[in-house]
């Protein structure tokens, strides 16, 4: 076993884990930070999908022992500091762009990854960011209408095909 | 997956001495390997972690002009940063998987596992490259060996690939939407000394240079002089994606795709 210490949104987390233990583990058995999903397990579905050091990354597919002495952002860690939804989060509500919702964890940090990068993205740029990001409910159009919206645009255009 | 020590080292001696441990493994970003891990397909006992050495990432240009991309450098990193310099290699490396796993895959894995499908084994035989490694370079001509085999020695890592930047090139691909590596992509690089065509997703043998197609296009850059020219389809992969046939057929329609976006 090996000690491993990071931040997660914000705070110091450490424990002790194997050396196959993955990210998506970590968080979730060891800090009870359920919120990241696994889906797929082989890295295709991304609702694991977390941030490391800024970047999106999918958790699944990263051991724990790598991101030792990084920051790592959650989705429990992206509601605003009063606990309402941020603007991402709201966006999804107001669009409809969840079903079940288990997707959802991972649409959410993919997004917040794409909005940093590219703060007003086209649709088809929204849509290319989420090749990684499997949803069996929605048929994306109103995720990438949330996405659209969370950017300040107007997404009164798009229509629901 | 079974379980095994890690071992992180920070420059590339340390990495070295940990793959002289018995059944060791280097690991770059593990897009390939993690998952390969999982289904028990590889069980090392050591896996050394080549993501936390610095000398091994970034890009840059040597005093010959040549585009140097460390061995751990991401997709996403080459992207960014060659876009300047090489857009076609950059373009490969934009459309390599999805945005999270470029974030971690790196270039020196990519060539090191030399997937016959994968993107940067026809970058880098494409653009003529050398492989530099630990303790050699090796020209792109004689690394890519077979289907996951190159000329890498046991212990041997990849440390830096060196991209003589051509006149022009492009790499045109047809996806296979589930798994995002190409069914057949083909790399084409016009430069001073010929052209150069790499085809990558169609052979059993992994990634090859389409010598007819090179002479063809040396003399008539130009799409329509690879008009009735085919591959032999008899050695080439044949899954529930596609038939050798069909993939014979696209090496030839990438190609000229390639070529037609160049001229």
């Amino acid at each position: 076993m090996t000690q491993v210490k990071m931040t997660v949104n914000g705070k110091t987390a450490s424990g002790e884990v194997e050396g196959r233990t993955l990210l998506a583990q970590f968080l979730r058995d060891d800090q009870g930070l359920t919120g990241t999903h696994v889906g797929c397990d082989t890295s295709q579905c991304g609702a694991c999908v977390v941030h490391v050091n800024g970047k999106a990354v999918k958790s699944c597919t990263m051991l724990a022992i790598e991101a030792d002495g990084a920051e790592v952002a959650t989705i429990e860690g992206q509601a605003n500091a009063d606990g309402s939804l941020n603007v991402i989060q709201q966006a999804f509500q107001d669009h409809h762009g969840l079903q079940c919702g288990f997707c959802t964890p991972g649409m959410v940090m993919s997004a917040a990854a794409l909005l940093k990068e590219n703060p007003k993205p086209t649709e088809s740029e929204v849509r290319h960011y989420l090749d990684g990001n499997i949803c069996r409910c929605t048929g994306y159009h109103n995720i990438v209408k949330a996405i659209m919206a969370a950017s300040g645009q107007d997404v009164s255009a798009i229509a629901a095909e | 997956m079974y379980n095994f020590d890690v071992e992180r080292p920070s420059t590339i001696a340390d990495a070295v001495k940990a793959l002289g441990r018995e059944e060791a493994q280097p690991m770059s970003g593990g897009q390939t390997l993690i998952p390969t891990l999982k289904a028990r397909l590889a069980a090392p006992s050591v896996l050394v972690s080549l993501g936390g050495i610095d000398e091994m990432k970034g890009v840059c240009l040597d005093d010959a002009g040549r585009l140097c991309i460390g061995g751990a450098t991401t997709h996403a990193t080459v992207a960014a940063e060659a876009a300047a310099h090489y857009p076609a290699l950059a373009s490969l490396a934009a459309r390599i998987g999805d945005p999270a796993v470029r974030n971690r895959g790196t270039i020196g894995g990519s060539l090191a596992n030399n997937d016959p499908s994968a993107c940067y084994p026809a970058g880098a035989l494409g653009s003529g490259a050398t492989i530099v490694t630990n303790t050699r370079e090796i020209a792109a001509d004689d690394y890519f060996q077979g289907m996951f085999d190159t000329a890498l020695e046991e212990g041997e890592i990849v440390t830096e690939v060196k991209f003589p930047i051509p006149t022009a090139a492009h790499y045109e691909k047809i996806l296979q939407p589930a798994s995002r590596f190409p069914l057949v992509a083909a790399f084409v690089a016009r430069t001073a000394d010929g052209v150069r065509v790499a085809i990558t997703g169609a052979s059993n043998n992994g990634v090859f240079r389409w010598s007819e197609a090179e002479a063809a296009l040396g003399a008539n850059f130009a799409a329509d002089a690879l008009a009735g020219m085919s591959l032999d389809d008899t050695d080439m992969i044949s899954d529930l994606h596609g038939t050798g046939a069909y993939r014979a057929h696209l090496c030839a329609v990438m190609t000229k795709r390639a070529v037609a976006a160049i001229a």
